[in-house]
């Protein structure tokens, strides 16, 4: 039955992938970069609200700031250090780079911390539940609703209204175009990254938030929720990333109440033979970009 | 009008030779040193050398990045081990199986060539419409072909045990037998390489409009090119199967396959020679870190351990040669005998 927890639970997911969609398509749409490492960010998020708890105590919204903060820096580096020097060789390198990147991450978490579940602190709305007609809704959803329409509405603002806004969104339609009208493309990358950073700690939040916990592995279902959203919506468009990301939300959702519960566990695999299936039919996605990919 | 004399044959395939002499080389010290742990080590070594010309045969001669070899491995383990397993063992570690599998019972080798017959025809069924796709668009396609194969290991249970350890496996697989067939399947990665079909290829990779333009058929000879790589990665997957005898679907996922590309690409994707002299390095460079692992947790000089120092030094070292020098260390050249040919 689809009711009204249902939906909302569906439209929180899908705007918790739209998030996540959107901040790899805002470095693929200008690297063509498909960042392996981006899951580890959502890691490093976790990890950052762990130790931060460690420390004086203070109002959890300052240490969900500081954790986001360290996403961003995080992402910025990543491209500072490793993507960068690779950035001129192959595709396939750069690739590769964002694939030993995501593997550096993830044993360093083993390494510093430990493989095991670490707890991370919480405020109490994330557990608790509002009634709206008769129906006992999870805050943390209205949350994750509220929060990704926020932040989808100023990234709006920063792309239609500001330079730099105008420079990303130009330089994810045609990079080399855009370096030639005199736009600085380290700075547009840089920014690309932070941004791509910022998106995933806010997600991050919510993400470890349903479990209360982080693990060295935790970025690895993001990065794939990531991956199939953004092939949904079409890897060259913003707008598309964030319609994928929505579609995934709720179709994924529905497949979890319509699909019998023996085929369930295969869930993963049919959302990857979506994939598949876009890809080779309409590679351009549900929205199409400028320039969709060449194919043989 | 000066003609050009065709070279010898030795001379055209001298890589072949320079590549397994050392190879049997190694081999031979091993069985004559007689050390346990260093046997179990090369044993591994000449099947992560197959493993690696696996992916050579596809990403080194298409130039696309495939993640696809651990599951191909995996689906060459299951099915191999399926065949070979005792009727006994099968009925206590397999409770599930479906009754027409469950009587069979194979020779060792003839269970290795179903495990990668089956996994170059899993290959052959999926893989057609995807060899259109290049670039990104070819990653995350064969990328999900990884998560596809992954799950089906980790939730078909009646065949795999499911995510636990599937035990009762005999062990069947000793050096002679993996020296054996690395150097078959080095002979047949540089057969391929320097075959019509691995010619049009590499053509391909290096430049598709051009080599689409003088008639070259791209999408099937990736094709090919990939079919190839999953028997060879099925076929070792078996030979892996019956040398640890216990394992999970885990072990053909993601951190197998960064293994895999950390040796091919510091190697040098673009021939065997890279393949090769990369597994080698690799190998060397990983017990040599993971003995001061193990040395470090005995002492308990850190409180937690080393857990994953292995791996960062790796993808530290695997950044560094992207950067550094992106066709590896081999620099995209083959090892030849005499050098000036």
């Amino acid at each position: 039955m689809i009711t009204l927890d249902f939906l909302i639970n569906a439209i929180s997911l899908g705007s918790t992938y739209a998030l996540l969609a959107l901040g790899m398509v805002i470095v693929y749409g200008i690297l063509k970069l498909v960042n392996f490492a981006y899951g580890e960010l959502i890691m490093i998020t976790g990890y950052s609200l762990f130790v931060v708890a460690l420390g004086p105590h203070l109002p959890w919204i300052i240490m969900a700031v500081l954790a986001v903060g360290v996403a961003v820096l995080t992402s910025y580096l990543t491209e500072r250090v490793a993507f960068r020097p690779v950035r001129s060789n192959s595709l396939t390198a750069m690739l590769i780079t964002s694939f030993a990147v995501s593997t550096l991450l993830q044993n360093a978490a083993l390494l510093i911390i430990s493989p095991r579940a670490r707890g991370v602190p919480l405020p109490d709305v994330f557990s608790e539940s509002a009634v709206i007609w008769g129906q006992s809704v999870p805050i943390r959803s209205l949350l994750a609703i509220v929060t990704s329409l926020l932040l989808l509405g100023l990234l709006v603002l920063l792309l239609r209204r500001t330079v730099l806004g105008i420079a990303l969104r130009a330089a994810s339609d045609n990079f080399r175009m855009t370096r030639m009208l005199g736009v600085p493309a380290n700075l547009v990358i840089s920014v690309a990254f932070a941004i791509s950073g910022l998106l995933a700690g806010v997600v991050g939040l919510f993400w470890v938030g349903r479990t209360a916990s982080v693990t060295p592995t935790i970025g690895a279902a993001p990065l794939l929720v990531a991956f199939v959203a953004t092939v949904i919506g079409g890897m060259r468009s913003l707008l598309g990333a964030v319609v994928g990301g929505y579609i995934y939300g709720i179709v994924f959702s529905l497949i979890g109440v319509l699909l019998p519960q023996g085929l369930l566990e295969f869930r993963e695999a049919f959302m990857f033979l979506i994939v598949i299936l876009i890809l080779l039919f309409r590679p351009e996605g549900l929205i199409r970009g400028v320039n969709s990919s060449r194919r043989v | 009008m000066m003609h050009m004399k065709p070279l010898p044959w030795f001379s055209r395939n001298s890589t072949f030779f320079v590549l397994a002499a050392p190879l049997l080389l190694i081999s031979l010290v091993t069985f004559l040193i007689g050390d346990l742990l260093i046997e179990r080590i090369v044993t591994v070594l000449f099947i992560d050398v197959i493993l690696v010309l696996a992916l050579q045969v596809f990403m080194g001669n298409s130039g696309i990045l495939s993640f696809a070899v651990a599951g191909f491995m995996g689906i060459g383990a299951y099915s191999s081990v399926l065949f070979s397993m005792t009727p006994a063992a099968k009925a206590a570690a397999l409770p599930d199986l479906y009754s027409f599998l469950t009587q069979i019972q194979l020779p060792f080798l003839v269970s290795l060539l179903i495990g990668g017959l089956i996994a170059a025809l899993v290959a052959a069924i999926v893989a057609y419409p995807l060899m259109r796709l290049s670039d990104a668009a070819g990653v995350i396609t064969i990328f999900s072909l990884l998560v596809i194969i992954n799950v089906v290991l980790v939730h078909w249970s009646a065949l795999t045990n499911g995510p636990r350890t599937l035990f009762g496996v005999d062990r069947f697989t000793y050096l002679g037998t993996t020296t054996v067939f690395c150097v078959i399947f080095l002979a047949v990665a540089w057969w391929f390489k320097e075959s019509s079909t691995g010619l049009k290829l590499r053509a391909s990779r290096d430049d598709a409009f051009a080599a689409a333009s003088i008639g070259i058929n791209i999408v099937m000879m990736r094709y090919l090119a990939f079919v190839l790589s999953a028997f060879m990665a099925g076929f070792a997957g078996g030979l892996w199967a019956h040398f640890i005898t216990s394992f999970s679907p885990y072990a053909f996922y993601l951190s197998a396959m960064f293994v895999f590309l950390a040796m091919l690409v510091i190697g040098g994707p673009n021939g065997i020679s890279g393949a090769v002299v990369g597994t080698v390095l690799v190998t060397l460079l990983r017990e040599g870190l993971r003995s001061i692992e193990n040395n470090v947790n005995m002492s308990k000089i850190l409180p937690s351990g080393l857990v994953g120092f292995t791996e960062i030094v790796m993808a530290v070292l695997l950044i560094v040669i992207l950067i550094l020098r992106p066709a590896g260390i081999m620099g995209g050249r083959e090892l030849r005998w005499p050098k000036d040919v």
